[in-house]
């Protein structure tokens, strides 16, 4: 069972990433805009490198 | 558009090292191209450091080198490539709001991760009671399950508690005071199982529960903040702004919310009117229609009294701000409003009402369960075990959800017939109505003039007119404008404010307007009068003049709409304050027998305490200042967006559009709502009733807890859903976004 010791911090990690990753998603204001981000992807003007977004 | 002669400093805010920034809300963006030409078309213009358009509430903000450009050259810019922006006031966008989804959202989040991870651990330890876990390895599980639990719960179980506390303080109950108490004891029975190294915890019952009921608060909360966002648009882009004059002579355009009383404010001929106050100078006739309901102009000159709403239609003005004074119209009405919402705050939404009945029952039930195992012989430990059990397992998973979840899908599909809502709670008021009731002018009437009869003036007369009239900012020629066929308005045509339109084509000269700005004589002039109808003018050179009425219009769908609401069983009315006369020509055409004409607010009121005295449920729909009081005191309430503030802001709903149908839409989607809701509750009564008796007898364990509630709250938002696949089929709340 020592193995536990190992698999369960590893668990809670991983857990604590994925929170991590959503409280930093959403302060960067990516659910600001749900049906613009979901239009903008298709835009290519980011190609040309002329008028990309930075955020 | 104007905004060039106009400083639209109010607007903008500094965001520091230089950088200006303003928010605008935009019309007529449809899809990506919208978005990236609006952006790209910006971010050409020398200064703008950043333009991004948010597409899910159609709102720009700008960022720019403080000092490159003036925010009007923006507007302009964007009216150049063809959408309507106008700026939106910083002061009344909604921060706090925002800032609370944001925190359910996060609230959420926690809950859910610490969901996860205690459940990981609790279904190892179920596993492992039924096989060979160790005692050690049991608690270890426990330890951990309660250090993620408990700042997990005190985090997002914070709207709950603070909710509960409130309404506790307040000697009352609301559904978050057995959440909460069903959360805290289930926490603290597991905290004490988990001292004394005991085999059952339930940690993730707690937890599950508080992360089920915030996602349905989140869905809730976003739904009325997207409706709150297209309203603040509508606001935005009806211009809520007004003139002020600067006392160093020069003109600013400020948002409302900036004016003072005592400032002084310029309004031109054909603007409607955003403050109240007296006129300094300038004489002028107003169309109070949207105040009063009355259609008639009334002529008006210094030392008068004006209110915002009203259209000035003929000549500049300068008013003077003043607050509501005793005796007038706004005094009457702001009282009146008053003692209407005092009346309202004490009605109670369905939820609570639950919750009042449901609250007692359920502690009694625990108390009951606790008092009986000690009569039964049991020790304490187990009495109370069994006591605290009952608390959780009718823990009101099923209850918190069954009206918010259809809450959510109904305000959604309101949102998409185009109904904005004010209460939440609005929806099962909706359902309840028995009588409608209609103001007149601007609500069964379009709140445009349109022209009355297009047939009896010759084609190509209408078409000049129309698009003489497109020079024209007047709200008459507006009527006129859709006559113009398309065509472009005549080159270098005059407006004389106030007055009309003229153009020289071809060495004919070219009038519309007024009476006597066609020369038309008097006699010709007064007998084409017809008393309903307003008139505006055409001429030729000197050609016979042409008079053409224009008129507020029944709304397209009108008919229709009394039908159908006859069809499902409910009494209409008309309660108006405009003329008698007026009024029974539109109940003619509709077939309302039951109208009453000429009603001050007190009137209408008085009607609607009547209607509530013998039974009726009203439903009443109105625009104007006037209806701002009924609004408030009738059952329930809805009003077009094109309604004045205060009737808004009384109102549960707001409708967009032209047209009237969306007053059905809202009860036949309530209707269903509220069945849905009924069979929530139902559900969820019977759960319990289940679910009781086991808890009493001691057989819950974490299992069955975790089980039993997951699966209710599942059922009620299957449950809810259903309302949207219904509402599908009968072809309501689709197609109008």
């Amino acid at each position: 069972m020592d193995v536990l010791f190992i698999l369960i911090p590893a668990a809670l990690a991983l857990g604590l990433l994925g929170l991590g990753a959503f409280l930093w998603s959403m302060k960067s204001g990516q659910y600001e805009d749900l049906d613009g981000a979901a239009w903008r992807v298709l835009q290519d003007d980011d190609l040309q490198g002329r008028h990309g977004e930075p955020d | 558009m104007g905004f060039l002669d106009r400083d639209l400093g109010s607007f903008v805010t500094v965001v520091g090292d230089g950088i200006e920034h303003m928010d605008l809300a935009v019309e007529g963006v449809r899809c990506a191209g919208c978005m990236a030409k609006i952006e790209r078309g910006l971010s050409g213009v020398p200064g703008v450091t950043r333009a991004r358009l948010n597409f899910t509430d159609r709102r720009l903000a700008v960022e720019w080198h403080a000092g490159s450009l003036a925010p009007g050259d923006l507007v302009d810019r964007i009216s150049e490539l063809g959408y309507r922006a106008h700026p939106f006031d910083p002061g009344a966008a909604a921060g706090a709001e925002a800032a609370d989804s944001r925190r359910l959202l996060k609230g959420m989040a926690v809950a859910g991760f610490a969901a996860m991870n205690i459940m990981l651990l609790s279904v190892s330890v179920w596993s492992g009671n039924v096989t060979d876990i160790t005692p050690e390895t049991r608690d270890l599980f426990h330890w951990i399950s309660a250090l993620i639990a408990i700042p997990a719960v005190a985090y997002a179980g914070r709207p709950f508690f603070s909710s509960a506390f409130q309404a506790l303080r307040n000697r009352s109950v609301n559904m978050d005071v057995p959440i909460t108490l069903g959360v805290l004891l289930a926490m603290g029975m597991s905290l004490a199982e988990t001292f004394t190294g005991g085999r059952h915890a339930y940690f993730d019952a707690a937890v599950m529960l508080l992360f089920f009921l915030l996602v349905g608060r989140y869905l809730d909360m976003n739904m009325r903040r997207r409706t709150r966002a297209q309203a603040e648009n509508l606001a935005a882009l009806k211009g809520e702004t007004a003139a002020k004059l600067l006392p160093d002579g020069a003109i600013r355009s400020v948002p409302v919310s900036a004016i003072d009383p005592g400032d002084r404010v310029l309004v031109a001929a054909g603007e409607r009117l955003s403050v109240d106050g007296i006129i300094e100078t300038g004489s002028t006739e107003i169309d109070q229609s949207l105040v009063t309901g009355e259609t008639a102009y009334e002529r008006v000159g210094p030392g008068d009294r004006v209110y915002a709403g009203t259209l000035n239609m003929t000549g500049a003005l300068t008013v003077q701000v003043t607050a509501a004074a005793k005796g007038t119209l706004l005094d009457e009405v702001n009282t009146l409003l008053e003692v209407a919402q005092t009346a309202r705050s004490s009605r109670l939404a369905l939820a609570d009402r639950t919750a009042r009945f449901y609250a007692p029952l359920v502690h009694t039930a625990a108390a009951l369960t606790f008092i009986g195992w000690l009569a039964a012989g049991a020790d304490w430990h187990a009495a109370l075990t069994a006591a605290i059990a009952v608390l959780i397992i009718t823990c009101p998973c099923a209850l918190g959800l069954a009206i918010p979840a259809v809450q959510v899908v109904a305000s959604g599909l309101l949102f998409r017939a185009g109904v904005l809502l004010n209460a939440g709670d609005a929806i099962e008021r909706f359902a309840d109505a028995d009588v409608v009731v209609f103001d007149k002018t601007g609500t069964l009437t379009c709140p445009e003039r349109s022209v009355v009869a297009p047939r009896a003036v010759s084609g190509e007369t209408l078409e000049r007119a129309g698009r003489l009239a497109l020079s024209s900012r007047h709200p008459l020629a507006a009527a006129l404008v859709s006559h113009a066929g398309g065509k472009a308005p005549f080159h270098g045509a005059m407006e004389e404010p106030g007055r009309g339109v003229r153009v020289e084509v071809d060495d004919a000269e070219l009038r519309l307007g007024s009476a006597a700005f066609c020369d038309v004589p008097a006699d010709v002039a007064g007998a084409a009068e017809t008393g309903t109808d307003s008139l505006v003018w055409y001429r030729e050179g000197s050609g016979t003049p042409v008079a053409i009425a224009v008129t507020q219009a029944l709304r397209p769908d009108a008919r229709d709409v009394v039908a159908q609401l006859a069809e499902r069983g409910l009494r209409t009315m008309i309660l108006s304050g405009d003329r008698a006369s007026a009024v029974d020509v539109a109940a003619e055409a509709l077939g309302i027998a039951d109208r009453r004409g000429g009603l001050k607010p007190a009137d209408k009121i008085a009607v609607l305490e009547d209607l509530k005295a013998s039974g009726h449920k009203v439903l009443m729909v109105g625009d104007g200042l006037n209806d701002a009081p009924a609004l408030a005191a009738a059952h329930v309430s809805m009003s077009p967006i094109t309604a004045v503030h205060l009737s808004q802001a009384a109102a549960d709903a707001v409708f967009l559009g032209d047209r009237l149908a969306p007053v059905v839409a809202a009860i036949d989607i309530s209707r269903r709502a509220r069945r849905a809701m009924d069979q929530n509750l139902w559900f969820a009564a019977l759960y319990n009733l289940c679910a009781v008796p086991v808890a009493v007898f001691g057989f819950v364990t974490p299992l069955i807890a975790a089980l039993a509630m997951s699966s209710s709250s599942v059922i009620v938002t299957l449950n809810a859903l259903r309302v949207r696949t219904e509402a599908r089929r009968l072809g309501i709340g689709s197609g109008a976004d």
